[in-house]
């Protein structure tokens, strides 16, 4: 079993103000180190092993759903998975 | 004129919408279910508000794979009437529709109140009752608000004349406090506003309806 594990994120230039509340509460905790947060979203794919061209619908997918290209990014790994 | 108003699972200004079609400018309207595969007999087609698919993994995402949006695209490309409000607006953003995407408020919570809005743009099949600058009193019911688009966007919008509505009060924090757009043709609106919720003045305002008659308008001349 193929797993590809997708990370969306917002774009820099899009004001991430999930992450922006998330800093102030950790800041409010004392850790005042803290210099960035950022929020996105995870996902899990799974493919079987004997089909080899699923980088190509991971991307299909990733455009046409997990992301919008207008605000977001996106990046995967690959790896075995039992 | 006669309205499709889709109902996608989790929408919740459809009833809303639909008594606007029926009571405020007397004409015919249906409730069309997301899984229906034609708009058939339909003149204008309105999607609702509310929060189709629970606003799973984006609001709007999901139910742009509904059945019945290939027919919402057929109308938008016939140049046909087009109207999302709210979460109908975040769907045809998310289509691509419309330019640029709705994201969370800048003050990260939800925004529940009546807000002043100017009409940039008077001349749209959505505007042509309302004065130039005019200012109207609509409700907003939002988490998920703030219009971003990039620069390149927002200077197309602005040649194009597409930006129709703006916040006085920048209050969700929406790229050059823009609350209405269209596409280029200018036959698709989509507003995070609530006209349908402005229709008599006993509820507060009935500045919503102009909305509803300049479509009626346009459509008359159109016709003729």
């Amino acid at each position: 079993m193929k797993l590809v594990k997708v990370y969306v994120t917002l774009k820099d230039s899009v004001l991430d103000a999930q992450g922006e509340a998330i800093k102030s509460a950790i800041h409010s905790m004392g850790y005042n180190k803290v210099e960035n947060v950022g929020m996105g979203k995870y996902f899990e794919l799974r493919f079987a092993d004997d089909y080899s061209d699923f980088e190509k619908d991971v991307d299909a997918i990733c455009d046409d759903l997990l992301a919008n290209p207008n605000i977001e990014t996106y990046r995967y790994e690959i790896m075995e998975a039992e | 004129m006669k309205f499709a108003v889709i109902n996608f699972p989790g929408s919740n200004c459809d009833m809303d919408l639909y008594y606007a079609v029926r009571d405020g400018i007397e004409q015919q309207v249906e409730l069309v279910d997301y899984r229906a595969q034609s708009l058939e007999g339909f003149d204008g087609v309105l999607i609702p508000g509310g929060f189709s698919y629970g606003d799973y993994l984006r609001s709007g995402a999901i139910a742009v794979h509904a059945p019945i949006v290939k027919e919402i695209i057929r109308f938008a490309n016939e140049g046909k009437i087009v109207l999302g409000i709210c979460n109908g607006f975040q769907i045809l953003t998310e289509l691509g529709l419309l330019p640029g995407a709705l994201i969370q408020n800048g003050q990260s919570r939800f925004i529940c109140e009546t807000v002043a809005l100017r009409v940039v743009n008077n001349e749209t099949a959505f505007t042509n009752g309302y004065s130039k600058n005019e200012i109207i009193n609509i409700p907003i019911a939002h988490g998920e608000g703030r219009y971003y688009c990039d620069d390149k966007t927002l200077s197309e919008l602005e040649a194009n004349n597409q930006i129709v509505f703006k916040y006085l009060e920048n209050v969700n924090g929406s790229v050059e406090h823009i609350a209405g757009v269209t596409n280029k043709q200018k036959n698709v609106l989509g507003m995070m506003p609530h006209p349908e919720r402005a229709i008599e003045k006993i509820l507060g305002s009935d500045d919503g309806l102009k909305l509803f008659q300049s479509i009626i308008n346009y459509q008359v001349k159109v016709n003729n």
